[in-house]
């Protein structure tokens, strides 16, 4: 073809063989975006956009589970509370009925021993007063008997005459006549000198 | 021997000889001698030197394309995030936003289209090429054509073929007297002015942005040669030219998006039933 010859040619008339040769070579292109280039860029765009949407999911999971564990340590820690009120009450209701019956046992104690003592007393206050009651007679008699310088022995006589006077030193003692007591510890000083 | 090459041993021939004055490239540009040429089943294919321009571009594009692809991370590196600045210029741009909601699956037809017209017009400014295979008619024409039956395909498809048909040929909403101005009109548009203004556009922006260059390039050549007033005139023509060459990269572009804007909305009228 020569180039004077082209002069002549409409450009707006192109031979087949040109468009031929486009269209394959469109078709090529085509080809290579459909088959390669746009699935490879869409898998590219749909990784980014999980990639980002994977964190803000990972991060808001993460959110909840330090929420979710705040809430877990929340309710322990109201637990651990309540348990400790409760044991320190129970220690303290225990404690007032460990005293309560110490309490009761000690003034139970007490009164026992109080009791016993008493019973004691009571008991050698008698054996006192019997023996006493048993030496002041043989004393008392002894006594007069020497006083007298003779024998007041008959039995008879000497029995009223004894009873007589622990009547009267019962009396005495019930009457609380100083002067009779002191006039009995007269006696007593005397029978002992 | 370039056709280029030729105008320029016309313009030095006249330079030496004195005579006849400049001689402006004409469409003998267009029309390089054939380095090879074959007939297969009845049909002439004349290999020139456009063709041969064309697979590169073609080759490189592609070689690109599949380099930014290749191992496609996450986190981009500089050459898929190239690659994915442009496919997303379109699939976002262009197919979500312009083809509307189901236009994502047109994003690789789309794609394809403005990547092939892209590296064809780039081949106008590199150096040893200078010449779009888009300015060869042929080239333009095919992505048309393709363009067009792809458009009306898919409004059958999605809108059925009766209704699809009728409301082009009677625009919904239109008063029923004005149909016989509005229905050829509309018939004109869809079916032969939408895949010839695609082609032309691109065609004859690449063409003119050609010759721009040539007859600025030659002028300069052959104003350096002469006396007078063209050591004035010879650097302002050596100027525009370049001034010209970056004007052109600005067109390369504009020409591949506008080619795909424009199908997507002829798409997004084939999706969407309302005009």
């Amino acid at each position: 073809m020569s180039i004077l010859a082209a002069e002549s040619e409409n450009p707006l008339l192109p031979p087949i063989g040109e468009i031929i040769i486009g269209l394959i070579a469109f078709a090529i292109v085509l080809l290579v975006f459909f088959k390669f280039v746009a699935p490879r860029f869409e898998q590219v765009f749909r990784a980014r956009r999980e990639a980002i949407e994977g964190g803000i999911e990972r991060a808001e999971a993460m959110q909840a589970e330090a929420k979710a564990s705040l809430e877990q340590y929340r309710a322990q820690l109201a637990e651990a509370r309540t348990e400790a009120a409760q044991i320190r009450d129970q220690a303290r209701a225990e404690g007032q009925q460990i005293l309560e019956e110490l309490r009761a046992q000690a003034q139970e104690e007490s009164a026992r021993i109080v009791a016993r003592g008493e019973e004691q007393l009571a008991a050698s206050r008698q054996q006192v007063l019997n023996e006493l009651r048993t030496h002041i007679g043989t004393l008392a008699v002894d006594l007069a008997g020497r006083v007298v310088g003779e024998s007041l022995s008959d039995d008879a006589r000497r029995r009223g005459t004894v009873d007589r006077f622990l009547d009267q030193l019962d009396g005495m003692a019930t009457g609380t006549t100083p002067d009779g007591r002191g006039g009995s510890s007269v006696y007593a000083a005397e029978g002992n000198r | 021997m370039t056709s280029s090459a030729h105008a320029l041993g016309t313009v030095l021939a006249v330079e030496s000889g004195g005579g006849d004055g400049f001689q402006a490239p004409g469409l003998g540009e267009f029309y390089p001698e054939t380095v090879a040429e074959f007939s297969l089943l009845g049909v002439d294919f004349a290999i020139t030197r456009i063709t041969i321009i064309l697979w590169i571009a073609t080759a490189l594009m592609l070689a690109f394309v599949i380099a930014a692809v290749r191992k496609p991370q996450i986190v981009p590196g500089k050459l898929q995030f190239i690659g994915e600045s442009g496919y997303s210029l379109v699939r976002d741009g262009i197919a979500r936003d312009v083809v509307g909601p189901r236009g994502i699956p047109f994003a690789p037809f789309l794609a394809a289209l403005f990547f092939f017209i892209l590296a064809n017009n780039f081949m106008a400014i590199v150096p040893f090429a200078q010449i779009s295979p888009m300015s060869k008619f042929a080239f333009p024409l095919v992505l048309a054509g393709i363009c067009w039956v792809l458009y009306i395909y898919i409004g059958i498809r999605e809108q059925g073929a009766g209704k699809y048909f009728k409301d082009i040929l009677f625009l919904p909403g239109v008063p029923k007297p004005m149909y016989i101005l509005v229905t050829p009109i509309e018939i004109l548009q869809n079916f032969v002015v939408r895949p010839f203004t695609l082609a032309v556009r691109l065609f004859a922006n690449m063409f003119a942005g050609h010759m721009l260059l040539v007859v600025f390039s030659l002028g300069a050549v052959y104003l350096f040669g002469r006396d007078n007033f063209s050591i004035v005139f010879g650097p302002v023509s050596a100027l525009m030219a370049i001034v010209m060459t970056f004007f052109e990269l600005l067109v390369i572009f504009l020409q591949a998006y506008v080619f795909t804007v424009l199908m997507g909305t002829y798409l997004n009228g084939s999706i969407e039933a309302e005009h």
